[in-house]
């Protein structure tokens, strides 16, 4: 299928989300849309799959002007979408989730669940997108989940799939393997309209790549466009995309774990016998495939999760299952895996969140009732020394960007009386700009003296940012290895096997 | 149009929830309007009269509005003031207690049902729902009963005891549930909904048995309180108006709750519980502490609405009190709805729906309308405030989205 857009304008009130916006997808073509978060990419998509009308402009499919009003129109046009958050049922089957609201029916409405597992079984054999019918849809991982969405939307025979940040959710190997099948998609003649700001996968996968940024369309560059091009092309300024530090100066250890064992939701032991010693002055990087345990170690550290057995030390101090006050007061600042569940709340003030977990201290509160001036004060001087864009400090949380809300939680934590930092994934979901600046944030606690210990699943960050990077795999460290090590041994630490020569 | 007089139609035509709150009044009289259309015969007769006669629909629609009219004028004047009575009052300096006597039915009827949806809405803005409320002003009733009848202290210490006694009982009545979530996980809409009925039948028990019971009865009434434990009349006794003190009670109360909630470390902690337990928990605010704390408080303010309510008005408890209709408890969840949980906005709320309710048994009293109709009037606002969608597609209100779509969007370096 051969799409155009031709001059697609969106505007919500006072803002043009999307501005003249023009574009081709070749049949068989692999176009990524990339820019920043809140550039407008969303709103395009979702004016493509019908579910916003465009203020102006104009769809046409195959040289055929179309209007989209709704999103059957857009699946009766051979346009399928694969969301960034997955619209399963989870206690669904896999056949149940993809032929639901086409379901096939047999005489007297009887599903005809044979034919459905057939169809499947096709798609998969077709693109090898692997999966088991009857496997009930919360039991996959994932990557799995993510091919039952796009194997829904080939069921519907769709020409043109749109794939909305579909590796935001993945392990590298699961990325790799979306890589693949957009590959075998591609070479059977549908198109993909492929939405990222990861500049490594998209120069990699990519036939075109179109930068958009602030609503407009910046350009359209071939992938052998370096990262620092394109870089600068989303965020519209020189990026370094290195994290700028200098050699560590580790002195007395501060975050001491010792033969940690944590038990996850199931009662399984997850953490399982884990000793890890962070120093002042160094930044730990904990690599590993998500799901090894690396969430519950962390909630352990923080006192959000019992620990079975072991100890967590902080500054000397035992702080093993003390409630979550007193290790915030101790001086380890966290910031959370997931931010909006575990550190923020989106619907109060970006003041009240700068407090979120000093709401007692002095001077924010006296006696019982809280100095809202010493609180504003606070936030005002935070949003101006963390560069934090809102519209004011009253504002509510939500109408902040991802990397903003970030902001948020890396001022107040940064501003804290601190003794460690434990950061998970926090770079997760942030666009270019964003990433550079919470390294730097980071770099700097370590150069102020502080221990830091960073869990990502993104290992280039973990090798870029960390001194020494630890590898977890199912539960126990499977090596603590110096940065300069090859990624080919890491990784082959993060699936279990030490590779010759490292402990 | 100039700059100003634009941004004021474009606030107007945003939808904040002030403006959502009229709309839904508006709206909810439509309703009311409907079904009195089509529940009085005279209207039905005349349209019928319009259909098979050459009178034409003018008629017909004279009738309509006539009744209507009616009954909205009669809940109006019943509630707030009957303009021509006012007149006469001002001009002539005579016949005051008429002319007040809407108002301060509805100020009267106010009073406990602010004290009681605070005491909700506190609940609702920690994550918590207090179905109990009825329950706990119950109890607070009873206890501030017995205090009043049973003790016998000066007046400068009686009425504070009976009081702060009305406040102990409810946080009884908030503690069991509270306890019960915070240590057992028993989800409190069940314990609170089915603590209704304990608190029913205590009160019953009570009413049965001495002291409490009035002496050689044997119907469930209590003793009347002495004059010393009650919240007197504002303009006295011979003014014949039922506003009391207890609007002084509601106003503390008031007052209170908006340095709870927008002031108070603790208040903040029960707004960040509220709105996502997780950050909360992450934040180190103890969960099981905030809960019960919130439950404590809730259930007080519960008691003290019931015994503001007998110490305002009743002087004395039957077994109707708070029973039925007169759940004050149970209107109090609609209310802190209506309200967004917030005071300010519930003290607006308790006043329409009091309004409401009084100028409902005027409406009845004149047009033989049923009372039932200020229910119905009431349940159709709620139902709009709850769905603030349906309101904005009726009047085409803009959302207020346009605003936070900008600031979302100002992204990195642009």
């Amino acid at each position: 299928m051969r799409l155009e857009l031709r001059g697609i304008t969106k505007k919500f009130g006072s803002l043009t989300a999307n501005d003249r916006i023009d574009l081709v997808v070749e049949p068989g073509q692999i176009h990524c849309l990339l820019g920043e978060n809140g550039a407008g990419k969303s709103t395009l998509m979702n004016v493509l799959f019908g579910l916003l009308q465009a203020d102006e402009g104009e769809i046409l499919i195959d040289g055929e002007k179309v209007r989209l009003t709704n999103s059957g129109d857009a699946v009766r046009r051979g346009i399928g979408m694969v969301h960034q958050h997955f619209m399963l049922v989870p206690v669904f089957t896999v056949a149940e989730n993809v032929v639901l609201g086409f379901e096939p029916t047999r005489s007297l409405d009887r599903l005809d669940y044979a034919r459905a597992r057939e169809d499947i079984r096709s798609v998969s054999r077709q693109f090898g997108l692997e999966v088991d019918p009857d496997a009930t849809v919360e039991s996959l991982p994932i990557g799995l989940q993510q091919r039952v969405e796009i194997i829904k939307a080939l069921g519907h025979d769709a020409q043109l799939l749109i794939l909305d940040e579909p590796t935001a959710v993945l392990t590298p190997q699961e990325a790799d393997a979306l890589m693949a099948i957009m590959r075998s998609l591609t070479a059977s003649g549908k198109s993909i309209l492929f939405i990222s700001h990861k500049l490594k996968e998209v120069r990699h996968v990519s036939d075109v790549i179109t930068v958009i940024r602030a609503g407009r369309v910046i350009g359209s560059v071939p992938p052998t466009a370096s990262e620092n091009e394109l870089a600068a092309m989303m965020v519209g300024r020189e990026v370094s995309l290195v994290v700028d530090k200098t050699e560590a100066a580790p002195r007395e250890p501060v975050l001491e774990l010792r033969d940690l064992v944590v038990r996850d939701d199931r009662g399984l032991p997850v953490v399982d016998g884990v000793s890890l010693e962070v120093r002042a002055g160094e930044i730990v990087a904990l690599a590993g495939v998500q799901g090894n345990g690396q969430t519950e170690l962390v909630e352990a550290i923080t006192g959000l999760r019992h620990v079975e057995s072991g100890s967590v030390r902080l500054a000397g101090r035992d702080i093993t299952n003390r409630p979550p006050r007193d290790i915030l007061d101790a001086g380890l600042g966290h910031i959370p895996e997931d931010r909006q569940r575990d550190g923020l709340v989106l619907s109060m003030s970006v003041a009240d969140n700068m407090v979120l977990n000093t709401p007692r201290r002095t001077p924010f509160a006296r006696r019982g009732t809280r100095n809202l001036r010493a609180v504003r004060d606070h936030a005002e001087s935070l949003v101006e020394s963390f560069d934090v864009r809102t519209s004011s400090v009253d504002a509510p949380l939500s109408s902040l960007s991802g990397g903003n809300q970030q902001k948020v939680i890396v001022a107040r934590e940064l501003s804290r009386p601190l003794e460690a930092l434990v950061a998970s994934q926090p770079t997760r979901g942030l666009d270019v700009g964003s990433i550079e600046y919470v390294h730097r944030e980071i770099v700097r606690v370590r150069d102020e003296g502080h221990a830091v210990l960073i869990v990502s699943s993104e290992l280039d960050e973990v090798m870029a940012l960390g001194d020494r990077v630890a590898v977890m795999f199912q539960g126990r460290i499977t090596g603590v290895v110096d940065p300069s090590t090859s990624r080919e041994d890491v990784g082959l630490l993060m699936t279990g096997s030490a590779p010759a020569g490292i402990a | 149009m100039t700059p100003s007089l634009r941004r004021l139609w474009d606030h107007y035509r945003s939808a904040s929830p002030v403006t959502i709150a009229l709309l839904a009044l508006v709206l909810g009289l439509v309703v009311g309007a409907v079904i009195i259309v089509a529940t009085t015969p005279a209207i039905l007769d005349a349209w019928r009269g319009a259909v098979h006669s050459w009178t034409g629909p003018g008629h017909a629609l004279k009738v309509t509005f006539d009744n209507v009219g009616a009954a909205y004028r009669s809940i109006f004047t019943g509630s707030i003031v009957d303009p021509p009575q006012f007149w006469h009052s001002v001009t002539t300096g005579q016949n005051w207690t008429a002319s007040l006597t809407p108002l301060s039915e509805t100020f009267t009827y106010a009073t406990p049902l602010v004290i009681a949806s605070i005491a909700v809405g506190i609940t609702f803005q920690t994550g918590l729902f207090n179905i109990g409320a009825n329950g706990q002003a119950i109890l607070g009733g009873v206890a501030g009963v017995a205090v009043a009848t049973l003790v016998h202290l000066p007046m400068a210490l009686h009425l504070p005891l009976t009081l702060l006694a009305g406040i102990a009982g409810g946080v009884v009545g908030g503690a069991i549930p509270g306890l019960l979530k915070a240590y057992t996980g028993a989800h409190e809409v069940i314990v609170t909904l089915m603590f209704n009925y304990v608190a029913s039948y205590f009160m019953l028990f009570c009413l049965l048995s001495t002291p409490l019971q009035l002496p050689n009865q044997t119907n469930a009434i209590s003793r009347t309180m002495p004059g010393g434990t009650q919240l007197a009349p504002l303009f006295g006794t011979a003014s014949g108006l039922r506003v009391n003190y207890g609007i002084v009670v509601a106003l503390a109360v008031t007052v209170f709750a908006l340095w709870l909630l927008n002031r108070s470390s603790i208040g903040f902690e029960f707004r960040v519980t509220g709105a996502n337990p997780h950050a909360a928990r992450a934040s180190g605010i103890n969960a099981r502490r905030t809960l019960v704390t919130s439950f404590l408080i809730s259930g007080g303010l519960a008691g003290l609405a019931g015994v503001t309510w007998v110490a305002g008005t009743t002087h004395y408890i039957d077994q109707n009190f708070l029973q039925g209709s007169a759940g004050i408890g149970f209107t109090a969840i609609t209310v802190s709805l209506l309200g967004r949980n917030r005071p300010i906005g519930i003290v607006w709320g308790s006043l329409l729906f009091a309004a409401l309710e009084v100028g409902g048994s005027n409406m009845q009293a004149n047009t033989g309308i049923p009372y039932d109709l200020a229910t119905v009037i009431q349940s159709a606002i709620v139902i709009f405030v709850a769905t603030p969608v349906l309101v904005k597609e009726i009047f085409r209100l803009r959302a207020l989205r346009a605003e936070s779509v900008k600031v979302a969007t100002a992204g990195w370096g642009l």
